[in-house]
């Protein structure tokens, strides 16, 4: 069996990079475009330059220059001071399920008969995509136990945005105009309060109880005092601290009872795979995040999926298009009155998809639920690590409750104890190559978060070298806390001289542009 | 557990049943039921999952795969004149091994110290856009175009205080159905005719329609139908003197021959990152852009990550980081501008890539060269009996009328499918008005070739 290792010598690439304008040298090209005919140009002439004077552009394009090689060098550097999830320790996202992307996915994503496809072909050249929709909706639709699933949402957010608006077009569809509320909880993820909200929903907000878990009592009197102003409610289970929700089922029978919907954002489904469903939960509605729980690459923040599904009696509000099978032919059914419209253009990101469906089929359901099982292992395993090193504590500590897929760790102890809080460490253990974790959703509810997801991707000795780095960091915090506190050290970049310029309108830059007009050449790197 | 048959899955390293038991006997752990216990039975799922088999070796998966995907046509083995928000351009393989680079493919929200180069493809992206478009201001990307002209209204109703939204009738329908959807709650879209004997906009229309409660005017240029707007400056006069703010949308391939429109008066672009450099991928390839005016009243609207550049404490070193992170939902759930999650972002870093290698002149050879093959197949194709094509200025895409030939675009399509030709862009129920009408894209991929193939072919329907 592998060991744990401490990456003491480690050092992010750091290539004092440019940008990529200072590498310009004029008349330098990276590419040629193709060649206009002879015959056509003939025939034509500069038809842009007959265009009028005021549509044609007059300002000189400020791009840069610069040859192919310098501009593939470049990137790449700049690829390589990017700590992506195959590269590295990365449980350390908590809440974002950093899984393997398997190099095969990109493989057949770059197939012809793939990514050279238009969204607009007849829908006879296009049965193959089709086809992998469709398959993967059967699949979406028995991990769930839900009727029917969209693929149009581009991300999580998108598809609880989605659900609200689904929402709002079945109580209209009752001429039901009262409800304008919704609930969540505070560890539900932001958009299941913002994405409601620009819909056009009230929000509020349940807290915890002293166990952790969301307070049915409060949950209570909140749906009582709504009534029948109750539109919803969304909230993820097991909420961000990893604390299964047991009264889940309660909490949908309350909603129901006063007229309202369920929605239940599945962004942390993973270590749940073929063990709960949606449907025994009550639920009417839910999303998962494809690109989280099936083996998807994250990209940086996109493109990314949120797959929309819910119960027959919504099915008629769902966006429009669906995939539709006939016996013979795949097609596509935009004949849907009640449909509430789109929220995203064609049908969906689907290379996730693609990827997706491909991550499934490898596993079955018997590896899928392995999946689910090795990951709560891995927590477990993880959790009784870190719990034993001076200072790490964790949110709800000692409730009796046995954690799922993640836990809210707190370093509120050591911060009391050293001046070092989770900011602090978090710069530090990439000194050590593990990448930044996520502390917490805002606000922080739980003093000095630090929220970690070791989900199945993670080796033992991944789970130890955590633990063995995350020690290492504590031991220095007490013994010798400035060397923390002045972290990161051999990260690709240092601390911001000061990050309140950020705010100031004056001072931010978010092109290079506004840098050159706000800050003159003062901080250029190539005069 | 499931291990029982004894699995080794690739991807999953502790499925090696002694590891299992191992981590199980530290935990003083007969099975993770231990752990699942927390749930309770009511609501455990009993049944099976009725997923095909798996198919456990990469060799055979591809096989699978590949194979469902041979019952798809490509645009690259057949001639396809599609577009309409999504459009065949060239990838260059430098943009496909950079997108496909595993430090950012796999990397998601990681901070700037240790993932500082994601956050300077962004930036270098926002600035390049900037650069396209004439603003000293873009967002990261958000979904799409629609999303993004979606964003816009609603940004501009918030910075104006006013609740109504003027669009131009010549947006894309898919576009206009997002932006109604998002605009919804409380604003009021209206739609601004198009002058169809003209193909621009009707101005006659946008004054009588356009008010003190107008916060925004929204048109593309080129419009959806390929049309350039030739009354842009006059359009946002128009709108200005009302206290309005003015959107562009617009097709970034076109900015280098045509006007930025942050040149001409505009208060925010938005478009589509698709054409630059990113693979179609059956709709799966896009990515919105909201260029705006740096000003404090425009940015404290975007609910979008904003990553700026600023000095670090070591001398001579770039640092990034969130421009007022506060707005954003992430920082402050409901009360944040809208909503905020996971985007496009690999889209953005791509873009950004095709940007630095094209250059100034690539961009100027690229919008120039489709010029000339748009009007080359406009003039070939107006020599033929039964098709007209709409006079006007396009850029990329233009419409053709089939009706005096009798037929309908559905059947024309249909039999220049049989000639490995993918046919316009059906417009006949969103445009009604242009009666059988199909949008036709033309890209830097076509060659005369290509639309001396077409010519013929309609020539022999």
């Amino acid at each position: 069996m592998s060991k744990a290792y401490l990456r003491k010598n480690f050092h992010e690439a750091r290539w004092d990079e440019p940008m990529i304008y200072e590498l310009s040298t004029p008349g330098t090209r990276g590419i040629l475009i193709p060649e206009v005919e002879d015959e056509i140009v003939a025939a034509v002439g500069d038809v842009a330059a007959s265009l009028p004077k005021n549509v044609r552009r007059k300002a000189p394009l400020l791009l840069p220059e610069v040859d192919q090689k310098h501009v593939l060098a470049h990137y790449i550097h700049l690829t390589q001071e990017t700590m992506g999830s195959n590269i590295s320790n990365d449980l350390s996202e908590g809440t974002c399920t950093m899984k393997y992307n398997p190099r095969l996915s990109e493989a057949m994503a770059l197939n012809n008969n793939f990514a050279e496809l238009h969204p607009e072909q007849d829908v006879e050249t296009v049965q193959g995509i089709l086809e992998i929709f469709y398959k993967f909706e059967h699949i979406m639709k028995e991990i769930s136990g839900m009727d029917k699933f969209s693929f149009q949402p581009g991300g999580g957010n998108h598809a609880v945005y989605c659900a609200a608006s689904v929402m709002r077009a079945y109580h209209a569809s009752r001429k039901d105009s009262k409800r304008d509320t919704i609930i969540t909880t505070i560890f539900s993820h932001p958009c299941d309060a913002a994405a409601p909200c620009t819909a056009g929903y009230n929000v509020i907000t349940i807290y915890p109880d002293e166990r952790g878990v969301p307070d049915i009592e409060a949950f209570k009197k909140a749906v009582e005092e709504t009534g029948d102003h109750l539109a919803g409610i969304f909230m993820t289970n097991p909420e961000d601290i990893g604390i299964y929700n047991p009264n889940i089922d309660r909490f949908a029978d309350l909603v129901h009872s006063v007229g309202g919907l369920c929605y239940y954002d599945q962004a942390n489904a993973n270590a749940f795979l073929g063990v709960v469903r949606a449907r025994e939960a009550g639920f009417d509605m839910c999303h998962f995040n494809v690109h989280k729980t099936f083996g998807t690459p994250h990209g940086g923040e996109g493109p990314a999926n949120g797959a929309f599904g819910c119960r027959e009696f919504l099915t008629k509000f769902m966006p429009k298009p669906t995939v539709e099978f006939d016996g013979e032919k795949y097609y596509l059914d935009f004949d849907r009155p009640e449909s509430f419209g789109k929220v995203r253009e064609y049908i969906g990101t689907a290379g996730v998809i693609l990827r997706a469906y491909s991550w499934v089929m490898m596993h079955g359901a018997e590896g899928i639920k392995e999946c689910a099982e090795i990951s709560v292992l891995n927590n477990n395993y993880l959790e009784k690590l870190l719990l034993s090193i001076k200072g790490c504590g964790e949110a709800f500590l000692g409730n009796g409750i046995t954690r799922q897929e993640q836990c809210r760790y707190s370093w509120e102890e050591l911060y009391k104890d050293t001046g070092v809080g989770t900011d602090n460490i978090n710069k530090r253990i990439n000194d050590y190559g593990i990448p930044w974790y996520w502390a917490s959703h805002h606000p922080w509810v739980i003093p000095q978060p630090m929220t970690l997801e070791p989900c199945e991707t993670y080796s033992k000795c991944d789970l130890e070298e955590y633990y063995e780095t995350l020690k290492q960091v504590a031991d220095e915090a007490y013994t010798n806390p400035e060397i923390v506190l002045s972290a990161p050290h051999n990260s690709a970049a240092h601390d911001l001289a000061n990050s309140a310029d950020l705010d100031d309108p004056t001072k931010w830059a978010i092109t290079w542009r506004a840098f050159l007009k706000k800050h003159g050449d003062k901080y250029v790197k190539v005069k | 557990m499931s291990g029982e048959h004894n699995i080794v899955y690739p991807y999953i390293p502790n499925s090696v049943p002694e590891i299992k038991k191992a981590m199980l006997d530290e935990l003083g752990m007969e099975s993770v039921e231990n752990i699942y216990k927390e749930i309770p039975d009511r609501l455990r799922f009993k049944g099976e999952m009725n997923i095909p088999a798996p198919i456990l070796s990469e060799a055979r998966l591809q096989r699978h795969v590949e194979k469902i995907l041979s019952k798809n046509k490509n645009c690259k083995e057949n001639i396809s004149f599609l577009g309409g928000g999504t459009w065949n351009h060239y990838v260059p393989a430098v943009c496909d091994t950079i997108g496909g680079r595993d430090e950012i493919l796999t990397s998601y929200v990681g901070e700037a110290f240790s993932d500082h180069g994601k956050f300077q493809i962004l930036f270098e992206s926002e600035s390049m856009l900037g650069d396209l478009t004439g603003f000293d201001v873009c967002n990261t990307p958000t979904y799409d175009w629609a999303n993004a002209i979606a964003i816009t209204s609603r940004m501009a109703a918030r910075t104006t205080g006013r609740k109504e939204i003027l669009v131009s009738e010549a947006t894309g329908p898919q576009r206009k159905l997002i932006n109604k959807n998002y605009c919804k709650p409380d604003i009021t879209v209206v739609e601004i005719k198009f002058d169809f004997n003209n193909m621009r906009l009707d101005l006659d229309d946008l004054r009588s329609k356009i008010s003190e409660k107008t916060a925004c005017v929204y048109f593309e240029n080129p419009s959806y139908l390929g049309f350039i707007e030739t009354q842009g400056e006059e359009i946002v006069k128009i709108a200005h003197e009302k206290g309005a703010l003015v959107a562009i949308g617009v097709d970034p391939t076109s900015l280098g021959v045509l006007e930025a429109p942050g040149d001409y008066g505009a208060d925010y672009a938005v478009g589509e990152l698709q054409p630059l450099g990113i693979h179609m991928s059956y709709g799966g390839g896009l990515g919105g852009f909201i260029a705006c005016r740096d000003e404090e009243k425009f940015v404290a609207e975007y609910p979008s990550l904003l990553f700026g550049v600023l000095p670090t404490i070591k001398e001579g070193e770039y640092g990034f980081g969130q421009v007022a992170f506060e707005r954003t939902s992430y920082g402050s759930r409901e009360k944040g501008k809208d909503f905020i999650g996971t985007c496009a972002a690999l889209h953005g870093m791509i873009a950004a890539v095709y940007l630095a290698l094209t250059g100034p002149q690539g961009m100027i050879d690229l919008g120039k060269g489709i010029m000339q093959r748009v009007a080359y197949a406009k003039a070939e194709l107006t020599k033929l009996d039964g098709i007209r094509v709409y006079e006007g200025y396009n850029f990329k895409e233009f419409v053709v009328n089939f009706d005096s030939s009798g037929k309908s675009v559905k059947e024309v399509n249909k039999v220049l499918l049989k000639r490995n030709i993918f046919g316009g862009l059906d417009l006949t129920k969103d445009f009604p008005t242009l009666g059988e009408s199909a949008l036709y894209a033309i890209t830097e991929m076509i060659s005369k070739e290509d639309i001396d193939a077409l010519v013929k072919a309609l020539k022999e329907i």
